[in-house]
């Protein structure tokens, strides 16, 4: 697999392995149902991330939010969109861990993700390969502005006319 | 009408370099047709039969002149000189070539339109009345929401991978002509009962497709700053929860029918309770401005059906028939909404051509304030002329061939391209419009059957709205021949029905037929003044399938 950022592709610090063999390892990622275990031999400084399924629901998230560093939430296909409203309902209640999109994304995606709350996309290393890393950050620059308000992106077009009206007297 | 500002004007143009962008890593094998296959159609490019076609937006469809001039000339120089109008107010162009997409979308935004999210699983193009803003019934006219939409829609980053396609429509008046019952969404303009204050009445699940449903109440009454954020919530529950698992249950009709109304609304304002609407509405200001582009033009100050107008209806028949069945109230004293119609008898519904569309852009500009709507009827509209210049622009229209005076009767049939052009059509539709229209030519027959909305859809997925047709026609195959299955009593309107079937199918050359036994069953029980649609209602549908069968038993059908 191949991680991803709004920088490029860079190392994975995480390792995925279950609770019981996490001992040594600075960042891991658990398996959902292993958390509990982990969190309770996490060592100091020791930094924890689960994998998670679309279909979770947001409140069942919630409780883990806060104890976990990272979340990953799997994309079955790039075509499933349930990730991007898990990703917003997950930063509307408070997660300000890393939020990881895992699986077969496209380029074209990665501004939207990004603007849902996402930090990171872990890629399987075939997609990464014959996508290619400038396609992604592309993406990231096509846009200069859009129209949605309340999402993380740049500029949103709503919020810069009223900044024209205000500065400008139009 | 709307105007692009600097920042519209950018982002149209920042879609076409990206589009142009994804065709050369398409072809350059970096993005599989999997992959591509969405971006294309969030775009407006379907693969179809024989070639690939290009949807274009008319948002709420209205146009100006210039624009249509533009849609003219690229049909001309990349099509077959002629173009499509659609049951969603759009355009399609059906022989385009995919290296040709990128510069068409430049001509487009060079005029201020585009082709985004006329198709894929995303908020697609708003349809509103074709008469707003010029309706004597019309509460508010619903342009600016449907602008406000149109924008708040365009590129959402969470709601661009839906489950499936989602369609919006709005309506300002108290007659709905938007068809909002059968959008996944429809907005309805109306006032508080006791503040009289302005709002939407929001209803959710409604579509026609394989498993047609009327719309159901989701909010009966929705504050105006309230929208986006609501809108918002009302996405974000399907995002999450419609199916995935078939692409058949996958709209949000079959959610709410699944957990019921009631648990879907629950979901809904459950959602809506943990978001701040000011953080996602427009602000007021905004708002004003976008509305302000759907101000009223310099109407002069004329008298109501001056002498002119009516000496010229009374010295013309022909003139008379079409500025009584073609024309539409207009608000202001004076003038009048007429309706163009795209249906001469034999012509393929919907279709104009290039030369078509030179000559409406002209008389638009010297008739009608520059502008055209396009309904889902798939006709057009000018909206805005004077009764005193009605009859000049009858007789530019009529050396034109678009002065059929037939809107809302039974040849102003609605139809899918169908099996001519569609790769999913089972059946051909054009040719059985074609065909209904022919038999049905006499103007003085037609004008004693009066208002009859026959639609006709070439597969099950129900572009031509079959459903609510008050006689609908759905063409579908079996054992290799095409078979059409009528159904009766359906409608778009208030009254908003999904249709019944009345027997087997019937091959194509009996349709025309079996609807004569429809209709003389109407004209022996009609009531003075009640209309097709009325008789069906009151009479029930035995009669008409007393009828209907009578004379096919004994079809290998």
């Amino acid at each position: 697999m191949t991680l991803l950022d709004r920088h490029g592709f860079r190392p994975d610090p995480f390792r995925r392995l279950p609770a019981s063999e996490i001992a040594g390892h600075p960042a891991v990622i658990v398996p959902l149902a292993d958390v509990q275990a982990g969190l309770l031999v996490r060592a100091s400084g020791q930094r924890i991330g689960i994998d998670i399924a679309n279909t979770l629901p947001a409140e069942d998230a919630v409780p883990l939010a806060n104890q976990v560093d990272l979340i990953a939430i799997a994309f079955p296909g790039f075509a499933d969109g349930r990730g991007f409203t898990l990703a917003r309902r997950l930063r509307r209640n408070g997660f300000r861990g890393i939020l990881r999109a895992v699986g077969p994304l496209i380029p074209d995606q990665f501004a939207y993700a990004m603007a849902c709350g996402f930090d990171e996309v872990e890629l399987p290393d075939a997609v990464a390969t014959r996508q290619g890393e400038a396609a992604w950050l592309a993406d990231l620059a096509i846009y200069s502005t859009s129209y949605q308000r309340d999402y993380a992106r740049g500029q949103n077009i709503l919020d810069a006319r009223r900044e024209a009206r205000q500065g400008g007297g139009a | 009408m709307y105007r692009y500002d600097e920042f519209d004007a950018a982002f149209v143009r920042d879609r076409v370099a990206q589009f142009s962008a994804q065709v050369q890593r398409r072809l350059a094998g970096a993005l599989t047709e999997d992959e591509f296959k969405p971006l294309r159609l969030q775009n407006g490019v379907y693969l179809q039969l024989h070639a690939y076609m290009l949807r274009i937006a008319i948002p709420y469809g209205t146009l100006s002149a210039r624009q249509l001039r533009q849609l003219a000339l690229i049909g001309e120089r990349f099509d077959r000189s002629y173009g499509h109008f659609t049951t969603r107010q759009n355009l399609q162009f059906n022989w385009i070539q995919l290296k040709d997409v990128p510069e068409i979308l430049s001509l487009l935004a060079d005029v201020e339109m585009h082709a985004i999210q006329t198709s894929g699983n995303c908020i697609r193009n708003v349809t509103a009345d074709q008469f707003a803003g010029v309706a004597a019934d019309e509460i508010e006219d619903p342009r600016p929401v449907a602008e406000l939409i149109r924008q708040w829609s365009t590129a959402h980053p969470e709601f661009s991978f839906l489950p499936r396609k989602f369609k919006i429509a709005v309506t300002g008046a108290a007659e709905d002509r938007a068809a909002v019952a059968v959008h996944d969404i429809g907005l309805r303009i109306v006032r508080h009962p006791e503040t009289g204050e302005t709002g939407y009445a929001v209803l959710v699940g409604g579509g026609l497709g394989r498993t047609p449903m009327v719309g159901k109440w989701v909010r009966e009454f929705l504050p105006k700053p309230h929208l986006l954020a609501y809108l918002e919530a009302l996405m974000r529950v399907y995002n999450a929860e419609g199916r995935r698992d078939n692409k058949y249950k996958a709209r949000v009709k079959i959610l709410v029918h699944e957990i019921g109304i009631e648990a879907f609304r629950a979901r809904v304002e459950a959602e809506f309770a943990r978001l701040d609407p000011s953080r996602i509405q427009a602000d007021a200001e905004e708002v004003a401005r976008i509305a302000r582009y759907f101000a009223a033009p310099a109407y002069a100050d004329l008298p109501d059906n001056p002498p002119a107008f009516r000496r010229a209806r009374a010295a013309n028949p022909e003139f008379d028939r079409w500025a009584a069945q073609n024309g539409f109230p207009h608000k202001v004293p004076g003038y009048q909404a007429v309706t163009l119609s795209l249906k001469g008898i034999g012509e393929a519904p919907g279709d104009i051509s290039s030369a078509g569309m030179r000559l409406v852009a002209d008389l638009a500009d010297r008739y009608s304030f520059g502008e055209i709507r396009v309904t889902h009827a798939q006709n057009l509209v000018l909206p805005d002329v004077r009764q005193d210049e009605l009859f000049d622009l009858w007789q530019a229209l009529a050396a034109g061939g678009l002065a059929t005076a037939n809107a809302g009767l039974i040849t102003d049939i609605i139809a899918c391209p169908g099996l001519d052009y569609c790769a999913l059509a089972t059946a051909r539709s054009i040719p059985i419009a074609q065909a209904l229209a022919r038999r049905f030519a006499s103007p003085e027959r037609q004008q004693e059957i009066g208002p009859l909305a026959i639609k006709i859809s070439g597969c099950i997925n129900a572009c031509g709205h079959h459903h609510v047709g008050h006689i609908g026609i759905l063409g579908l195959e079996k054992r290799g021949e095409e078979s059409y299955q009528i159904t009766l009593g359906g409608d778009a309107g208030n009254a908003s029905a999904i249709g019944e079937i009345l027997g087997p199918g019937l091959g194509a050359e009996d349709v025309p037929d079996a609807i004569e036994r429809l209709v003389a069953v109407y004209l022996a029980h009609r009531q003075p003044g009640e209309l097709f649609v009325e008789s069906v209602r009151r009479l029930g549908i035995e009669p008409f399938k007393t009828a209907f069968n009578a004379e096919i038993h004994h079809d290998a059908a």
